[in-house]
């Protein structure tokens, strides 16, 4: 598969990432998704004769925003441009996109590969975009149905140099552009329903050489999963026909997902001739610096500054980091895990051990989770003030889960207290000394081992509630005197 | 005393001294136009109903003293501004049914200044041509001669003016549409600075050079409508935000130390001998009201045309692609599948001049012929506005020709496009350069044809450009020249 | 340059017009009379000049992300040539 002896395989993916502005790019009309058909559109995004765009700032902001976040170049001086194709969900036959001069360029990401290496991926432009509509033609005899409300929705197209490897590059890239855009909440990255997608251009070359091989894009990839599938098949599809002395056709496929195989659109498609030009109706977008470090200093603590700071300053390995940063409401999880008290590296141990255990068994987000970051750290704190034990912990732990009850409450409900009362502890100890003469003798005669065994006979007695090192010290006293 | 015979100027005075009611005055033009526009064909559609409720709003104004300039002022507005319920076509088959939901801000703005719109004024299909003869409702003739064109593309609004079917018109000017025909039928035509006056809802020819303005019958009459339709709005991203100057106020009919420069590239051969003659004695008066002339250069004035004939076809293929047929607007029968239903909507809906520059903008902006065309003709275009630029420094204004000659026969030219271009050629390089330009009359041929002359001036100076002509109809009276119908 | 007549027909299916067989000649004619008369702009040297696309210099001007409109579906689909339930109709769209 992707790790072919003879061949390796160039792949350059181009995000198109709805922008979460209230409003489309042009006019004033709602982008919220799932509306009933044709509710969401004005004379100006269904493109009726005579009317004229006018730019949303948020989506500048938005745009801004994502190029500090990977390193870009903003521009001072960009533009808009028209792309001509005639397509039923493009109201006005042209796309408002950029093309000679997008807002961002020279970007790059770090990934973080499972080989514990670090890999930048350049990213060559970043531009902003009109989405189109949409079509409906399941169900439908003859004809398609079209519903403009997503018509006119900003988006950010993001396209990376041809610097991935393989399939699994692509979706660490995939999962580490997805967060950066949560993160400065320009982008939900929902992938299923589209806010969030992702064409591949995938090409293969004989290990060694230096010239690019013919590429093909693939498209209709939507989750990251397919798209790791898609490349994968593709890069296989592609060594195949080289071996067997084909040649690659530049070419867009189409990834089925049930079938797992894709087709080529070739013949289906037009020549396509885009004929860009500046958008007329739009003059340029000019950017100054002062807005620009407005924007830099509103910007939140991005995931690779945050790991950073994670492990150097709270102490946590680098790989606890890295998970507790791959995504803002993890991260935000643990800050206000933290705040209540909590130690950092036990906060981290209790999140990326109980807490994503359990979610990843009952198939949660953490910002479904049952058991909030307060009640969490609440609970951290009843184990570092010796009110429990970790062993009870993790009992409590589990009941938040199921009744969403806070920690205290629990604990006082079942009266799982942790004791160290001597003298309750003491009266315990003698009781078990007294019913197990046997394990008492042995310890004097030195097998000093069976004392974990009476260690056990008293948590037991005490249902676990008595302090294990208050317990191991008056044993160890009585048994000794 | 005949209503339909008199200036908007005057119109207004008798209006607010309560002489004529606006529903008089409006019903003497809707009677003027019934007798006399299925002569000309000016009007595509005539709202009678519509301007008669506009009228006696106008009246109510009137009364309560809530009244502006323009209120109970009949006027006429070129069928390419949307207007609410009111069927807009744009000269064209595509749009023969169009009622758009919306309108347009030039008559939004005429609509809030209590105008009354009598209805929507023939126009070249797409403001697409220069004597109104590409037309899907047929032909534009000109009331001084109707076997001849009134010129193109706001002929109706052109016509109708000249035939006193309109206190006012709007027309629009991409490449001369307003100025032309105003020099062809003896009327004053004002084109704006580029992004004077909203876009919105004026659809679209060639977006980097399209805009509105005034047609009347004096200079004064046009600074009265400009005042109302100019103006930023945040509908439109190329409009200008500059505060709209009192134009009325700025009238004057004094002219020492104007600098009016004559460029020597607009006094081609091919000039209508009579034209250039009308044009040495508009100078001769302008010299006697106090202003100087100067000899003065714009080296790259022959390559307006090449450059517009790239740029405006262009824009226009991309502008008219919304034309499919699938949300508005013409829709062929029975289409078998989705290439022909575009295919066939569009050859059935759009006329051979509209298509023919479809063809040609989709052609230079294709791939490998962009920077041989598009971008090297968006580079000639500043080289064309940096002449004006560089004339300015020496000038206030400009004189030239409007036209090369005055106006031609029906059918002289439809079938040759080239020779039709060329008669755009002293209006084109204006819009090139984004200047305000105005035509009035300053002569007539051995034919009596009106002849008219144009002024152009710098980015945003419509107040001393208005002036000067006002000073100009002030010291003549070709402005006055009727035609007999 | 003249334009071929094969270039013509391309252009035709880009910008989406019918052809028919009789009316190439003449277009090509024209519209090689069009390129000829553009051509003149070739003996302009316009290496070092910026390329204009707006009339005006000027910036962009920019809105606040407010929703404005409200739903007008009726007043937009009235003028469709077919709808549907609420969608606007085209013949089947084969991908």
């Amino acid at each position: 598969m992707a790790n072919d002896p003879l061949y390796e395989t160039i792949i350059g993916l181009e995000v198109h990432a709805q922008m979460l502005t209230r409003s489309k790019i042009f006019c004033g009309c709602s982008t919220t998704f799932g509306a009933e058909a044709n509710t969401q559109i004005c004379p100006v995004c269904a493109a009726f004769p005579g009317v004229l765009p006018v730019l949303n700032r948020e989506l500048v902001q938005m745009a801004i925003k994502t190029g500090l976040a990977v390193h870009g170049t903003i521009r001072e001086r960009s533009e808009f441009a028209r792309k001509n194709y005639f397509y039923p969900d493009l109201p006005a036959g042209y796309q408002i996109s950029q093309f000679e001069l997008p807002i961002i360029e020279r970007g790059e990401l770090t990934l973080d590969l499972e080989s514990g290496e670090k890999k930048r991926i350049g990213i060559t432009r970043i531009h902003m975009e009109v989405d189109a509509g949409k079509s409906l033609h399941e169900g439908i005899q003859g004809a398609s149905w079209i519903d403009l409300n997503r018509t006119g929705t900003p988006l950010l197209e993001i396209v990376s140099e041809p610097d991935l490897r393989s399939s699994r590059e692509a979706g660490a890239y995939l999962k580490k552009l997805r967060s950066i855009l949560r993160y400065l909440q320009v982008c939900d990255g929902n992938m299923e329903e589209g806010s969030f997608r992702c064409d591949a251009n995938v090409s293969v070359r004989r290990r060694g050489d230096t010239r690019l091989g013919t590429r093909t894009e693939l498209k209709n990839l939507n989750s990251i999963r397919n798209v790791m599938r898609a490349i994968d098949f593709e890069a296989d599809r592609q060594i195949d026909l080289l071996e067997s002395g084909g040649t690659i056709v530049q070419e867009t496929r189409l990834w089925d997902a049930n079938l797992n195989t894709s087709r080529s659109m070739r013949g289906k498609e037009e020549a396509h001739d885009y004929r860009y030009f500046p958008e007329p109706d739009l003059p340029p977008l000019v950017i100054t610096r002062e807005r620009i470090d407005a924007v830099a200093r509103q910007l939140p603590e991005l995931p690779d500054a945050k790991a950073i700071r994670f492990s150097r300053e709270l102490g946590l390995s680098e790989y606890d980091a890295g998970v507790l940063t791959s995504s803002r409401e993890m991260a935000s999880f643990f800050e206000e895990t933290v705040q209540q008290g909590a130690h950092p590296k036990t906060a981290a141990n209790w999140i990326t051990v109980e807490l994503l255990g359990r979610l990843n068994r009952e198939g949660l987000e953490i910002e479904q989770s049952a058991v909030t970051p307060r009640r969490l750290g609440r609970l951290i704190g009843l184990i570092q003030s010796g009110d429990i034990s970790g062993k009870i912990a993790k009992q409590v732990f589990e009941l938040m889960f199921e009744t969403e009850a806070d920690p205290e409450r629990i604990v006082a409900e079942r009266g799982l207290k942790q004791v160290s009362d001597t003298g309750a502890i003491e009266a315990a100890v003698d009781k078990v000394l007294a019913e197990n003469p046997t394990q008492v003798q042995q310890y004097r005669e030195g097998k000093t081992k069976v004392a974990g065994f009476l260690v056990g006979q008293v948590m037991k007695a005490t249902r676990g509630k008595a302090n294990p090192a208050a317990v191991n010290a008056i044993l160890q006293a009585k048994l000794s005197g | 005393m005949d209503p339909t015979q008199i200036t908007l100027v005057q119109a207004h005075a008798m209006l607010r001294s309560r002489q004529i009611s606006a529903r008089e005055l409006t019903t003497a033009f809707l009677e003027r136009i019934a007798r006399i526009n299925p002569i000309i064909n000016a009007f595509i559609t005539v709202d009678g109903e519509g301007a008669m409720a506009a009228a006696r709003m106008a009246d109510e104004r009137l009364a309560q003293g809530t009244a502006t300039p323009m209120t109970g002022i009949p006027v006429g507005v070129k069928d390419l501004f949307c207007t609410q319920h009111l069927t807009t076509t744009c000269g064209s088959k595509m749009l023969a049914r169009f009622r758009p939901p919306y309108e347009s801000t030039v008559t939004r703005k005429l609509k809030e200044a209590g105008a009354v719109i009598l209805g929507k004024t023939n126009m070249d299909e797409f403001a697409m041509g220069s004597s109104n003869e590409t037309s899907w409702f047929g032909p534009v003739r000109n009331p001084w001669d109707i076997r001849r064109i009134p010129g193109g593309s706001s002929g109706g609004s052109a016509a109708a003016l000249a035939a006193r079917l309109a206190l006012a018109t709007i027309g629009s000017d991409t490449g001369g549409s307003i100025r032309q025909p105003a020099a062809l039928t003896g009327t004053t035509g004002l084109k704006p600075t580029y992004g004077r006056i909203s876009r919105f809802g004026m659809i679209a020819f060639a977006s980097s050079l399209d805009q509105a303005g005034p047609m009347a019958w004096s200079a004064a009459d046009a600074a009265m409508v400009l005042q109302v339709i100019a103006g930023h709005d945040a509908m439109d991203s190329t409009s200008i935000r500059d505060d709209v100057p009192d134009y009325s106020a700025h009238l004057s009919t004094r002219m020492e130390g104007l600098r009016i420069g004559i460029p020597a590239e607009y006094h081609p051969e091919s000039l209508n001998p009579e034209i250039g003659q009308a044009l040495d004695e508009a100078g001769r008066v302008f010299g006697a009201l106090g202003a100087t002339l100067v000899p003065v250069s714009l080296p790259h004035t022959r390559h307006a045309i090449p450059t517009y004939y790239i740029i405006a076809p262009a824009e226009a293929s991309s502008n008219l692609a919304r034309f499919d047929g699938v949300r508005f607007g013409h829709r062929c029968q029975d289409p078998v599948d989705l290439k022909d239903m575009y295919t066939r909507t569009r050859s059935e809906g759009f006329g051979a001049e509209v298509k023919r520059r479809i063809m040609l903008g989709t052609y230079v902006l294709s791939s490998g012929y962009y920077d041989a065309y598009y971008r090297k003709a968006q580079k000639v275009r500043r080289l064309i506005a940096d002449d004006f630029h560089q004339a300015f420094q020496k000038v206030d204004l400009l004189l030239t020709p409007t036209t090369p000659g005055t106006a031609f026969p029906l059918g002289e030219k439809i079938d040759d496009p080239v020779a039709m271009y060329l008669s755009d050629l002293f209006t084109i390089n204006v819009n090139l350069a984004g200047l305000p330009g105005i035509s009035i009359p300053c002569g007539s041929d051995s034919q009596g044809l009106p002849i008219g002359m144009q002024l152009i001036a710098p980015i945003l100076k419509e107040a001393p450009l208005l002036s000067a002509a006002h000073a100009f109809q002030t010291a003549t009276s070709w402005h006055q020249r009727k035609p007999e119908l | 340059m003249s334009i071929q007549a094969e270039t013509v027909k391309q252009v035709a299916v880009l910008a989406r017009l019918q052809l028919d067989d009789q009316a190439v000649p003449p277009l090509v004619e024209q519209l090689s009379n069009i390129l000829k008369l553009v051509e003149q702009l070739n003996e302009l040297d316009t290496r070092d000049v910026v390329p204009m696309s707006h009339a005006l210099d000027m910036p962009i001007p920019e809105r606040p992300d407010e929703v404005v409109n409200t739903n007008c579906k009726d007043a937009l689909l009235a003028n469709a040539p077919d709808s549907v339930q609420g969608y606007f109709q085209v013949p089947k769209i084969i991908e």
